[in-house]
């Protein structure tokens, strides 16, 4: 019924989620107060944290790694109308495969067991989109709960994985570390800014799935059919785009996006495979392609974002012991109910602002569902 | 240019003494950066049908709307029964007495004529006492106003005319005296049409007020008293029916000299491209929907396919154009069989050189958050010609759809701008470009006229017929009878999914209406 109004670019992509973003940390800002610590010296400490110093920023920037390809999984699925809420068990799959192959090449050179653990998770976390993918294109089962329910067998099948059957000798639960030689270089091997910091060589993996990505849905015959069933279902079917190809395809790619993410965490940092190394980045991932709006640019700085969060919390919680932990999960929470959950929120209010700045004019079109 | 009196401006409310049931004085209403209503001054007098035209976007549904509190206006006044009002929603304008009956019905499927009517009016707890109550009063409004329902019928088993009824019958048990209807007979068979009108004339002598909203100049003519014509926004004219004509209200809505009749020359047949032969198709849960049709469609010819919307139109377009896969039967495209396997068989279908224009463009036709030149290589986009391999080359394809705006007066000229944005009109223009300005063999077109101004209609039909001159075979499927008649060589008239007749275009109104409701002429009485 309220037609809406068209609104500035730059009001929607860059204004609406800084004032978001803004308002998560003003009202972060007084649970801080409330617990009576200062919350601009929390502010401060989250912030410096995060980009005060070369190992915050590697930091940072690692775990914006591991968001830029879980968020992209989710925003690829979601550009073609599904909404893929599998990444964690993607990812968490995926590992299985990442390690095994560095488990095995790691006693030649660290390029093999990169090209090798890249290769073998994106393999499986593609596994593991595309049957809830096929089930969806072929039976209707809705993808939501199938990607749910696969997650869940991605936690028990990893779970004893781990602790029957790939399990390092004398451990509990996990696999043996990677040998030395087979290790991911650092990007402190290169720059000492990055001190001890874990980013490694699969942030340059995350740069190309960013442009990969964009390239794929805005410059290719695929993206466009992607699109296009995104969009418009009967559109697609009018067009002759197979729904059920474009679906497993579009799953495919995500899942496998998903599970590089494996690369990074995995066999880059632990050197091993743990119990739920995961950890939630699937899940945040939701959150990071929906505040980028499922747009590479928007994916970059949400997982940069995010990164920061991650990072800074853990440095308040060490600067500001009275400020629990939890609090710095509160924050995090604020962000993704914010720029997700209520991204409109600021809408109205940012069209009467911007309405009025526009000039009516009888010549322009009028749409076309203003008349029924 | 405004014929009406507004002398009744000056007059203070004096209460139910003004002679127009509704006065609105310089209402406006804009949406952004879109003005839907500029200063519009109408005048409706008590006891009339008062018809308002106007082309797609003219901005009548949006009067009608602030009419019944959908939209509040910008500036203006409306005056209601000589009283100044500022109508806050639709159950403010029901207490004031402003009905309405919307083009697509609100009814609920499996509830009882009776149930629907006191929906939303229910009274007491209990529902026994004022559905007692409501079974008397709708008695004496069907007696009035001879609006025959069976009050326990259920709504699923109504035909869509009776459906109409029960619509009109709600707004007058809310106490409605000005009746607003909007498109009311875009559903019906001619004779439903004819029907209503007659119901119409009743009300109007039983002292009741019509707002009739239409794009049908016959209709108009046919029924109402006064006529207001808008473009654009604004009011151009009101005048009374008797002293007008359909030339006179189409150039006054357009704005400029409107060809009503299509110029064509008779048609001359070739070899038959398309060839239906006992196609049957059910619907998603199994209900057959064409029920074993078979036709052929030479090259250089428009076959019509004539018939109320819902008599299985849509799943004959589908299934012809490799959308859905049919139950029975077969269909060719120069004698070569279409194969339905997969779900892009309409891409196949598009490869054997068939184009369709779809009767829905905002649900099919087009992606309207897609920018303009992403549609028009819709269901193309595969070709080399926008992209090498598996790229997709923006500029190639925008260079493309820069010649076809050309080519089609699409306006704004802009591929950049969203598809959303252009209006309905230009909006089909961008489906007809694509699936016209290519090597095709057969041209399937749905609705082609549906939601589009008149002066984008004449250019519409002239392209139509200016393929068919150039040797290409088509198939035309519209619930317009008018535009069937005019562009048709041959007409086929479908009832309940099946072909109930081929009639000739000139032949008689009343087989046209006997055909549409099922019964063939040749073989009646």
């Amino acid at each position: 019924m309220s037609a809406r109004q068209p609104l500035p670019n730059w009001v929607t992509i860059v204004l609406m989620p800084v004032l978001n973003v803004l308002l998560a940390f003003v009202i972060g800002g007084l649970a801080v107060a409330i617990i009576g610590e200062n919350p601009l010296d929390a502010m401060w400490a989250l912030f410096y944290g995060a980009f005060g110093t070369g190992m915050g920023w590697g930091f940072t920037l690692h775990y914006a790694t591991n968001f830029i390809f879980t968020g992209l999984a989710v925003a690829i699925a979601f550009k073609a109308g599904m909404f893929n809420i599998g990444g964690e068990g993607q990812a968490y799959v995926a590992g299985l495969g990442a390690i095994m192959v560095a488990l095995w090449l790691d006693q030649t050179h660290w390029t093999l067991v990169l090209l090798g653990s890249t290769l073998a998770a994106m393999m499986m976390g593609s596994l593991w989109a595309i049957i809830p993918a096929w089930l969806q294109a072929k039976r209707g089962s809705h993808i939501v709960i199938t990607t749910i329910m696969f997650n869940f067998i991605a936690s028990a099948f990893m779970s004893y994985m781990l602790a029957q059957v790939i399990t390092a000798p004398g451990a509990n639960a996990e696999t043996r570390t990677i040998n030395e030689q087979g290790r991911l270089p650092l990007m402190s091997d290169w720059f000492d800014a990055f001190q001890y910091s874990p980013l490694n060589i699969t942030f340059f993996f995350g740069i190309a799935a960013l442009i990969f990505t964009y390239v794929l849905i805005w410059r290719t015959k695929l993206g466009y059919k992607i699109r296009t069933l995104g969009a418009n279902k009967e559109a697609a079917r009018y067009a002759g785009i197979s729904a059920v190809s474009v679906i497993i395809i579009a799953m495919a790619i995500s899942g496998a996006l998903a599970g590089l993410m494996a690369v990074n965490e995995a066999v880059g940092v632990q050197k091993r495979l743990v119990v739920g190394y995961v950890h939630g980045f699937g899940f945040v991932g939701i959150a990071v392609a929906f505040m980028g709006r499922s747009h590479p640019v928007g994916i970059a700085l949400a997982a940069l974002l995010f990164g920061a969060l991650y990072q800074g919390g853990q440095e308040l919680a060490f600067e500001l012991p009275a400020v629990p932990s939890d609090l710095v999960v509160v924050i995090q929470a604020l962000v993704i109910l914010f720029t997700g959950a209520m991204g409109d929120m600021f809408r109205p209010l940012l069209e009467r602002i911007f309405a009025r700045r526009v000039k009516p004019s009888p010549e322009a079109p009028t749409t076309a569902d203003t008349e029924a | 240019m405004v014929e009406h009196q507004t002398t009744s401006a000056q007059q203070p409310s004096k209460a139910a003494g003004s002679e127009f049931a509704i006065d609105l004085k310089k209402v406006s209403k804009a949406f952004g950066p879109v003005q839907a209503n500029k200063n519009i001054d109408l005048a409706v007098k008590r006891n009339s049908i008062h018809g308002i035209v106007g082309e797609n976007g003219a901005g009548k549904s949006t009067l009608m709307s602030i009419l019944y509190g959908f939209y509040t206006a910008d500036s203006g006044e409306i005056w209601v029964d000589g009283k100044l009002v500022k109508i806050k929603d639709s159950s403010h304008a029901l207490e004031l007495g402003i009905g309405m009956v919307h083009q697509h019905f609100m009814l609920v499927e499996n509830f009882t004529v009776l149930e629907n009517i006191i929906l939303g009016a229910e009274g007491e707890t209990l529902l026994a006492s004022s559905m007692a109550k409501a079974r008397e009063e709708l008695g004496r409004l069907a007696k009035d106003y001879g609006l025959d329902v069976d009050p326990d019928a259920l709504i699923e088993d109504l035909s869509v005319g009776q459906e109409q009824r029960v619509e009109i019958l709600k707004a007058l048990y809310r106490g409605a005296d000005v009746l607003i209807l909007d498109e009311p007979t875009g559903v019906l068979t001619p004779t439903e049409a004819d029907q209503l009108f007659r119901i119409l004339e009743q009300l109007r002598e039983e002292g009741k007020t019509i707002i009739l909203i239409t794009h049908k100049l016959r209709e108009i003519m046919a029924v109402t008293d006064t006529v207001s014509v808008m473009r654009r926004g604004e009011m151009v004219g009101t005048v009374a029916t008797e002293d007008t004509s359909p030339e006179q209200l189409a150039e006054m809505m357009v704005g400029r000299r409107v060809l009503l009749r299509v110029d064509k020359t008779p048609a001359e047949p070739k070899d038959v491209v398309l060839e239906v032969n006992g196609l049957s198709v059910t619907d998603d849960i199994g209900v057959p929907r064409v029920k074993d049709v078979s036709f052929n469609v030479r090259a250089g010819e428009i076959v019509g396919i004539a018939g109320v919307a819902g008599n299985g139109q849509s799943e004959l377009l589908r299934a012809i154009s490799g959308m859905e896969a049919p139950l029975l039967g077969e269909v060719r495209i120069n004698g070569e069989l279409v194969r339905f396997d997969g779900d892009d068989s309409a891409a196949k279908v598009r490869q054997m050189g068939l184009a369709h224009v779809p009767e829905d463009r905002i649900k099919m036709g087009l992606v309207t958050d897609f920018e303009e030149w992403e549609n028009s290589i819709l269901g193309y986009h595969d070709s080399e010609a926008y992209g090498s391999g598996p790229f997709l080359s923006p500029k190639q394809s925008i260079a493309e759809a820069e010649r076809r705006i050309e080519m089609f007066d699409i306006r704004p000229r802009n591929p950049r701008l969203k598809t959303a944005n252009f209006s309905g009109g230009n909006q089909q223009k961008v489906v007809l470009a694509r699936e016209m300005d290519r090597d095709l063999d057969v041209l399937i077109v749905g609705q082609p006229t549906r939601g589009v101004d008149i002066g984008a209609i004449e250019f519409i039909h002239k392209h139509i017929i200016e393929l068919r001159d150039k040797g290409i075979a088509v198939l035309l499927v519209s619930v317009e009878l008018d535009e069937i008649r005019a562009l048709s060589d041959r007409v086929l008239v479908m009832f309940d999914g099946e072909i109930v007749t081929e009639l000739t275009p000139d032949a008689s109104e009343r087989d046209f209406g006997l055909s549409m409701a099922g019964v063939d002429p040749k073989e009646g009485a």
